[in-house]
């Protein structure tokens, strides 16, 4: 039976299921169990911003707090994930996974294909991204493309409370490293969940708006911006597809090139910083295996070649907006007309 | 005026419907049309139906053009007796339209929310509609349907009675556990969910394999049932489209499925996206697959179906309704023939194996008149 939850509470929900379900579950990172404001181990915190709340009372042989050591961490549950575990690390933001890049492109991405297929990796990275949350350049980026760029590593980047459940479940159940993004500014929104576990199959994009004029390729928080233009756009008769990637790594190329088939005309929205990105990434795609179909030059809005601002005014306008957004689609459904 | 003059407004499918579209009018302003009769094509973002007119009267009015987005309880048109002058339906209108507020975008008030029992230790979902004293129905859904399969049925039907809509165990909202899986057991979960309700005798209304749960549950339990309905009912010859149930349990993404699904209906456009989606979250359900595999198991042997009930139709002492979609490509329009005396057979031109999606006005007639013989 689906009620309404959080995204926030969609993830804990989906930790707790799954380790439930399978005692090689476990959890770990940087105050998952205790962290600040907490009197006590039954009082936990549950990580920065409280998504494990309440699994160490549940599992307590199954979650664990490790020392402000990322490289040491994500190390260990490389490693962990090697000898029959499951874990899933929390690596508070992607920000700080420059700290552990080794671990994560040069070892667990590697062991599945060096070992001649006979290793496996079921590793899950949860990590926060996005801006918006007035925390600064260190706190706000989304890398999501550097690990898109690394085979052997697989990246989800969920959307929708709805999503992040099915999407978070499939990971943990995966045979392969994963990265899991979660956009922080997403952890409070509600929607429709049902209460028992369920996958979704990494590597299928979601369509989250049909219509025929322009597809938009988006992904994140960015899909519900896109959506907020179609609806603008749809009373000015500018009919906008959504294709929602849902992951980057496996990449729906069908879905996003079906759409394009269709409409002839595309926006690719990305949070992240423009150069050799997702959108980037998705414009060559398109150039490439749909050129045929293209009645008008691609359009890309993301954020600028920049540091996330501290500055609130700064970051509101390093964001895409939905404003940005229409009127890009609005450029490229009237070109040539 | 307002008894000579009837409105035709946008129909509310489903909890979540808020607004529908006018995709096309099948009658011209002006034509006679009987009661029930389809009038207007409407689309919404889950499926396509047909609106139907509330009374008999001519047209006199199309208020709303095709393309039109209306809210639900909004007015399409009006059917009046030839005698209503034209000014008296204007003015009707203009009144009309001058007082129309949508209804509240408040889920309380969108009508009969689904309810949830406990059956030995089982949830068991259910969505009951309608009042009165006579004897209820009882909506059974097909292999890897829902309550929701009745979407088109439920209030029409619910006009005159009460009326029950559940998910067998394994499907839609009901705990996942399905036992051994036999006909045999879904019929004795709905014997159950009747007990539990203190529904004593109910008119079974049973589609595909809903069919074949209903005719095991009249014959096991004499009593229970009142009457028999099957649409497109599994249970009644050996011939079926195993690859369709077996498409249907592997499939794990929308491209998949969607090929499985178009065979349902004789109008494969019917199948949206959002359709796909709904599915796709059933199927996702930890336990689904399991659990549809195990039903699947209980009623096909070989790729045929290895619980015939045909030949003891007569056994179960009531009448029986028959309906089948001309079209159905998952069981086919042959078992309605050669079936004991005595039993009403109808076939519906133009319709899948869906029919009561598909052609909801006149399956809805049917079952009425049926009922009402």
């Amino acid at each position: 039976m689906a009620r309404t939850i959080t995204y926030q509470q969609a993830i804990n929900e989906a930790l707790d299921q799954e380790m439930t379900r399978d005692p090689s579950v476990i959890v770990m990172g940087e105050d998952v169990v205790g962290g600040q404001g907490a009197e006590g181990e039954m009082d936990a915190w549950g990580g920065v911003l409280g998504i494990t709340k309440g699994l160490y009372e549940k599992h307590p042989n199954q979650i664990m707090d490790t020392p402000i050591t990322e490289s040491a961490f994500i190390g260990a549950a490389v490693g962990a994930a090697t000898q029959g575990l499951r874990p899933v690390a929390e690596l508070m933001f992607c920000d700080f996974l420059g700290v552990c890049f080794d671990q994560m492109y040069n070892q667990a991405a590697k062991f599945r294909y060096m070992f001649g297929g006979k290793a496996e990796t079921p590793l899950v990275v949860r990590t926060m991204i996005g801006a918006g949350f007035r925390a600064a350049a260190q706190h706000s980026q989304s890398l999501y493309s550097v690990f898109t760029h690394v085979p052997g590593l697989k990246c989800v980047v969920p959307s929708s409370p709805y999503d992040v459940k099915g999407l978070l479940i499939a990971s943990i159940r995966d045979n392969d490293p994963i990265i899991f993004f979660e956009h922080k500014m997403l952890y409070t929104m509600e929607g429709d969940v049902p209460e028992e576990p369920y996958v979704i199959p990494l590597g299928e994009a979601a369509i989250t708006r049909e219509g025929g004029d322009v597809t938009i390729v988006t992904l994140g928080r960015m899909v519900h911006l896109a959506g907020a233009a179609a609806v603008a756009l749809a009373k000015e008769g500018i009919e906008c597809e959504i294709v929602d990637l849902r992951t980057t790594s496996p990449l729906d190329e069908d879905t996003i090139l079906e759409s394009v088939e269709n409409t002839g005309r595309v926006v690719v929205v990305d949070e992240a910083n423009p150069r050799c990105s997702i959108a980037t990434d998705i414009s060559a795609l398109i150039a490439q295996e749909a050129f045929g179909a293209l009645k008008a030059p691609i359009r890309m809005v993301t954020a600028p070649h920049s540091p996330v601002p501290f500055s609130d005014a700064l970051e509101d306008l390093y964001i895409p907006s939905a404003e940005q957004i229409a009127a890009a689609a609005r450029d490229v459904a009237g070109y040539g007309e | 005026m307002s008894d000579a003059i009837q409105t035709l407004t946008m129909p509310k499918w489903g909890l979540s419907m808020k607004e529908g579209k006018v995709t096309g009018w099948l009658v011209d302003e002006g034509a006679t049309v009987e009661s029930g009769a389809e009038l207007v094509d409407i689309e919404t973002e889950k499926i396509s139906s047909a609106a139907e007119a509330p009374a008999g009267g001519v047209l006199r009015r199309r208020v709303a053009a095709q393309g039109d987005v209306l809210p639900v309880s909004g007015l399409l048109g009006i059917i009046a007796d030839p005698s209503v002058p034209d000014a008296d339906i204007d003015a009707f209108v203009a009144d009309f339209q001058a007082n129309f507020a949508p209804p509240e975008d408040d889920d309380e008030d969108a009508g009969p929310a689904t309810e949830t029992i406990e059956i030995d230790g089982a949830n068991v979902r259910y969505l009951v509609k309608g009042e009165g004293d006579g004897v209820p129905i009882i909506l059974i859904h097909g292999f890897g349907g829902d309550l929701n399969n009745w979407l088109f049925n439920h209030d029409a039907l619910a006009e005159a009675r009460i009326v029950y809509a559940l998910d067998l165990p394994g499907h839609g909202g009901s705990a996942k556990a399905v036992a051994d899986g036999s006909v045999a057991a879904l019929a004795g979960a709905v014997r159950k969910f009747m007990d539990a309700l203190g529904i004593e005798q109910a008119n079974l209304v049973g589609h595909s394999l809903g069919g074949a749960v209903a005719l095991a549950l009249a014959l096991g339990h004499a009593g229970r049932a009142a009457s028999l309905t099957l649409i497109c009912s599994a249970g009644l010859g050996t011939e079926i489209n195993s690859e369709y149930i077996q498409g249907f349990i592997g499939a794990t993404r929308r491209k998949e499925i969607k090929p499985w699904l178009e065979q349902l209906f004789a109008d494969p456009s019917l199948v949206s996206r959002q359709l796909v989606d709904d599915i796709l979250k059933f199927k996702r359900l930890d336990g689904v697959e399991d659990a549809l595999r195990t039903i699947a198991d209980g009623f096909l042997a070989d790729g045929t179906q290895s619980a015939v009930l045909a030949d003891r139709l007569g056994d179960a002492g009531v009448p029986v309704l028959v309906v089948w979609g001309a079209e159905d490509r998952i069981i086919p329009v042959a078992h309605a023939q050669g079936l004991p005396g005595g039993v009403t057979v109808e076939i519906v031109a133009g319709s899948g194996h869906m029919v009561q999606m598909e052609a909801a006005g006149t399956v809805n007639g049917l079952i009425e008149g049926f009922l009402n013989r």
